[in-house]
């Protein structure tokens, strides 16, 4: 089926003769559209979750650094040589030690503005390592590691909250997937099912064009046409959709302090790869669909 | 040039519509194909245009052999004809003009050639000025003249006709025959198929009559005459 040997012409009628078969079927037509709106709107609602909570883990990654806190009972000095221990511990990118007078110094500036908190006694803070971890996923068991450390008396980590945003990632993908396997079929299934509508309409139209010499192939691309402009058809209207519902959703989650250690990504950061994902899964669903309805039904 | 040799047909069912049939028919020729119901008419027409594969023979058609043809000839084979039907075949919704633009876009005519083309069929069966018309606003045999200006859009070297005047009443069906004599003398080959005898004898034209599969009459201007069916 290669469009190479016809005319422009041709290909013009291909596109009118599609365009005027969707518009008469227009209630199957409008059923295959918003069943496919629906598959790439599911699609794209998981994949945005999906990247959100990927930048909210880079998020913690980046500040959320764990906490070494050095045993009470060694010196400074001592307490600087742990520093090639922690480092040999696995899944540790880096460590940088901050002595007591540090963290009091690092406290007094963030709360500058109540005298309560200045000319504390360095005393009441605790020697500590700022530790990077190469994988927050592995957080849990970096910090068990991290504990066996002697001379490390506690480890503070958000272990819980980085779990959390890896659980809601990996649901996000699995979800996503599964819904996205069965709305494409269950889209494919639609458009084939109107297309054979338009064979069913045009038989007398089919019987002509094989009475006048016709080919097969000549035949077969204006319903080939009208499922790749129902496909993009319906991959315009979800992008849009989406655009509007992503916004409704972060704006929710923004607004609220709950939610606030989420990282949102803008969608005019992704409007670009969400249009090209859309509009390719449009047209595959949408060609899929006329091309399995030619191969069941078009007998020429 | 039509030529087919001992040429056999057994439908799926068992059925021998076609047992041993030869004819030929040469360039610029006009020749009725007669005979009684059941005897093998369409069959040859549906062989001539690539619809029914032969069992056994052989079947030349301007060029194209039709016992080994590929599936993707039949196309280029029917661009060489053009077939007419007694149900006229013509689409409801679109007007004369319109059912004309189908026929040609059909084959990747040019909206130029298409504008020419159409024009020139219309005027040649003396249906100019009823181009803007929908089929049901006319009459039967206006239809079929439609129905032939579409045949003859794509410049086939032969006109094929499956009783054409099925349809039509005795006045309509003569202005048809006569209408496909003058395509005839304009130098395209014409091969109808009719079961009305007096129609065929106003003409003095080869008749072919088939019985039982077999062609058992072949002359000129015998219907009803030396050969009965
Ligand atoms: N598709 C088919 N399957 C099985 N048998 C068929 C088929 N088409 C035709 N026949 C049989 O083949 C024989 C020849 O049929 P055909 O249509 O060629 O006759 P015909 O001469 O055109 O008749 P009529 O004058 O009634 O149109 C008949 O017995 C018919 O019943
Ligand atoms: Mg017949």
């Amino acid at each position: 089926m290669s469009m190479r040997k016809y005319n422009t012409h041709d290909i013009r009628y291909f596109f009118t003769e599609g365009l005027s078969s969707m518009f008469t079927h227009g209630f199957m037509s409008f059923a295959a559209i918003g069943i496919t709106v629906a598959c790439l709107l599911i699609m794209g609602t998981f994949s945005l979750i999906a990247v959100n909570a990927d930048a909210t883990l880079k998020k913690l990654e980046q500040e959320n650094q764990v906490l070494a806190f050095v045993d009470e009972s060694l010196t400074e000095a001592q307490a600087r040589t742990l520093e090639s221990k922690l480092l040999k511990v696995d899944n540790v990118a880096s460590v940088e030690f901050i002595s007591r007078e540090e963290a009091k110094d690092a406290f007094a500036s963030e709360y500058e503005d109540d005298p309560l908190f200045q000319n504390l006694d360095p005393a009441i803070f605790r020697n500590r390592f700022v530790v990077n971890l190469e994988d927050l996923s592995l957080m849990r068991e970096t910090k068990t590691a991290l504990e066996q450390v002697p001379g490390i008396a506690d480890v503070n980590a958000y272990v819980e909250l980085s779990d959390g945003f890896i659980t809601l990632r990996n649901i996000a993908a699995v979800i996503s997937m599964t819904l996205i396997a069965v709305l494409f079929l269950v889209s494919v299934f639609i458009i084939a099912n109107t297309i054979k509508l338009t064979f069913f309409d045009r038989r007398e139209e089919i019987a002509i064009m094989k009475m006048v010499g016709a080919t097969d192939s000549f035949i077969r691309w204006p319903f080939v046409c009208e499922g790749f402009l129902m496909g993009i058809l319906a991959a315009l209207i979800a992008f849009f959709l989406q655009w509007g519902l992503y916004g409704l959703i972060t704006k929710g989650v923004s607004g609220n302090d709950v939610f606030s250690i989420i990282q949102i990504v803008p969608f005019s950061h992704m409007w670009a790869p969400v249009a090209l994902i859309f509009v390719c899964a449009g047209i595959v669903i949408g060609v899929g669909g006329s091309v399995s309805a030619i191969r069941q039904y078009l007998k020429v | 040039m039509i030529r087919l040799k001992n040429v056999y047909k057994e439908y799926r069912n068992g059925t021998h519509a076609l047992n041993g049939l030869s004819l030929e028919i040469q360039d610029g020729e006009f020749v009725f194909l007669v005979g009684p119901s059941g005897s093998g008419k369409s069959t040859v027409i549906k062989v001539l245009t690539g619809e029914v594969i032969p069992t056994e023979g052989q079947v030349m058609v301007n060029g194209f052999s039709l016992v080994n043809i590929a599936e993707w000839q039949i196309p280029y084979l029917r661009r060489t004809l053009g077939i007419v039907f007694q149900d006229f075949r013509l689409i409801d919704k679109k007007t004369v003009y319109d059912n004309m633009v189908f026929a040609m876009r059909a084959v990747g005519a040019s909206p130029r050639e298409i504008k020419k083309r159409i024009g020139y069929v219309l005027k040649l069966v003396g249906l100019e000025n009823k181009a803007s018309r929908l089929p049901d606003e006319l009459s039967g045999g206006e239809q079929q003249r439609v129905a032939i200006a579409r045949a003859l859009l794509n410049n086939p070297s032969t006109i094929i006709a499956d009783e054409p005047t099925g349809n039509l009443d005795p006045a309509r069906s003569l202005e048809i025959m006569t209408l496909l004599k003058r395509i005839n003398e304009l130098g395209t080959t014409v091969l109808v198929v009719t079961h009305e005898r007096d129609l065929v004898n106003r003409f003095s034209e080869r008749v072919v009559m088939l019985e039982k599969g077999r062609v058992i009459g072949d002359g000129v201007g015998k219907y009803g005459v030396n050969v009965h069916a």
